[in-house]
């Protein structure tokens, strides 16, 4: 076979097992989680009616999903009524194309595209997110959904400032967009908020974990309100917009919403554990070069990260109420905005200060 | 008159809200640990769990007719219970006992009796107006069918939730 084909056919089977096999099942058990989280969190039992331990829930919401009629009404705008569910569900999983899920498997390297723009792609498509909820919210044309639209949009725009400015200490320190070069960083010196790997008795890495615990800090919360979690919810705000953008949808159109806020929840963990919590690394366990067992523990091991940083998500969920507009505003321009400025320089400064 | 309500000072790590939402957090967080291990136990999971054996001895259920020792429907078609009953749920239709039955000095038995369980409202007036000590309000709750004539209760259906009592004043003995 000649290098090209099976480059095409390799990618291909890591995109159908990626996103086939990985994140859509992850995405349903994501909702799972959340009934079954939310509910021991409130004292509850939970879904328990569908298999054991209701773990064939999502199955039987999916089937429910697909046997609803699917309803347009007749005073939205067709086509880009259409579109929105897809422009909800699309970006968020393309995102995670150049995420490395683990290092190699048989000498095949575990990630899908692995360019040197790295983080300026996802930040590229996750705005596209932004998107599907604002033509929704207009499509619709009906007062909820535009009112959800518009929050959408304006509280997407606004974190993303902060989204970006907290990632820039990182690329200060490793010097590369490519996300495999942030995690073989974080190999060599140590996860960015806990750097016990590599060189660990170095104290300057220590020091350096001060600007990155503020980033991962900033960047994690700006993750919350860029995928519309609880307390950042205001688009869909159920007490005040019946649904947000998505009032005016039925059956499989409203699912693709609903899977698609869980989907970019995976890709935003996903970016979370790359940058900032050592990728599809642990202290201990060697990479996919040392045997193929090491490298399905890699990818274990990352998906185990993404699934703890989704717990946090839940909790945080049933925890925090949801913030008023003004504070939500506030909160973005006037606290995270200069935060994650500030930190610039502070990294900046260990970083010409210590010789890093 | 304008009423100023002073805002709480709050101190500065009260305006950091951090230390407040980790309290949150460790409260929520609580909970989930004591519901996974079974500590907190509130939810009865409700059709393989019944709350039947403690239920009162004064529990109002579904209303039933009964019949006496000798096998007697106690019911004599008095109809006291069908002019009480706040929702009309009940309907009698009397018949005469013949002049040779052992009971013939009661007179009258009902032919029919008809409870609409769709319109009982578990009231217990029926109960307590009955002369006879012949219908009562058993315990059971969860009464469900398929279609309206499948909630009413005729008299066979009656009979078989009421059943024999026992114990009660016998004043239709053949030595009275």
């Amino acid at each position: 076979m000649n290098p090209n084909a099976s480059f095409i056919l390799v990618t291909l089977l890591k995109i159908v097992g990626i996103v086939f096999v990985v994140i859509l099942p992850m995405v349903s058990y994501a909702v799972y989680a959340e009934r079954k989280v939310s509910a021991l969190i409130q004292d509850r039992l939970g879904p328990n009616r569908v298999g054991p331990a209701g773990l064939f829930q999502p199955i039987a919401d999916a089937m429910k999903f697909l046997l609803k009629e699917d309803f347009t009404p007749a005073h939205v705008n067709k086509f880009y009524y259409w579109l929105a569910p897809c422009l909800a569900m699309v970006p968020a999983i393309t995102t995670i194309a150049v995420v490395p899920f683990g290092s190699s498997l048989c000498g095949v390297p575990m990630v899908i595209a692995d360019i040197n723009v790295g983080v300026l792609f996802v930040f590229a498509i996750a705005s596209l997110g932004v998107y599907g909820i604002v033509i929704a919210g207009w499509a619709s044309n009906s007062k909820y959904p535009f009112l959800g639209g518009v929050r959408s949009s304006s509280q997407m725009i606004s974190y993303e400032l902060s989204l970006g400015l907290a990632v820039v200490p990182i690329f200060l320190l490793v010097g590369n967009l490519r996300l495999t070069e942030v995690v073989q960083y974080q190999i060599d010196h140590g996860w960015m908020i806990f750097p016990f790997a590599g060189d660990w008795k170095n104290p300057v890495g220590w020091l350096m974990a001060i600007p990155m615990w503020i980033s991962f800090a900033v960047f994690a919360i700006a993750i919350f309100a860029e995928t519309n979690r609880l307390p950042f919810d205001l688009p869909e705000a159920e007490t005040e917009l019946v649904g947000g953008y998505h009032t005016e949808y039925s059956s499989m159109k409203f699912a693709l919403f609903f899977l698609g806020e869980y989907a970019a929840m995976i890709t935003g963990s996903a970016i979370i554990v790359t940058l900032f919590l050592g990728g599809w690394h642990f202290p201990g366990i060697p990479d996919g070069s040392h045997g193929w067992i090491f490298g399905l523990i890699n990818i274990f091991v990352f998906f185990a990260k993404i699934a703890a940083l989704l717990f946090l998500f839940i909790w945080v969920r049933f925890t925090l109420p949801r913030f008023r507009y003004d504070q939500l505003m506030r909160l973005g321009w006037v606290f995270f905005f200069e935060i994650a400025l500030v930190n610039i320089f502070a990294a900046a400064a260990v970083i010409v200060f210590f010789d890093r | 008159m304008a009423i100023n309500v002073p805002r709480p000072k709050l101190t500065w790590s009260e305006r950091l809200y951090l230390p407040a939402i980790v309290a949150g957090m460790a409260i929520t967080l609580r909970h989930f640990k004591n519901m996974l291990f079974g500590r907190t136990k509130v939810t009865m999971e409700y059709p393989e769990q019944k709350w039947d054996a403690q239920l009162p001895e004064y529990y109002r259920g579904a209303p039933a007719l009964v019949k006496d020792e000798a096998g007697r429907v106690r019911c004599v078609a008095c109809q006291l219970c069908e002019f009480i009953c706040p929702p009309r749920a009940i309907k009698i239709e009397p018949g005469e006992i013949p002049a040779q039955d052992r009971f013939s000095k009661v007179e009258k038995y009902p032919r029919e009796f008809d409870i609409d369980m769709i319109r009982c409202i578990f009231c217990g007036m029926c109960e307590e107006v009955c002369p006879e000590q012949a219908i009562f309000l058993r315990k059971d709750y969860a009464i469900t069918g398929l279609t309206r004539a499948e909630m009413v209760h005729d008299k066979e259906k009656l009979l078989e939730i009421g059943g024999v009592i026992h114990g009660v004043v016998l004043k239709w003995n053949d030595k009275k």
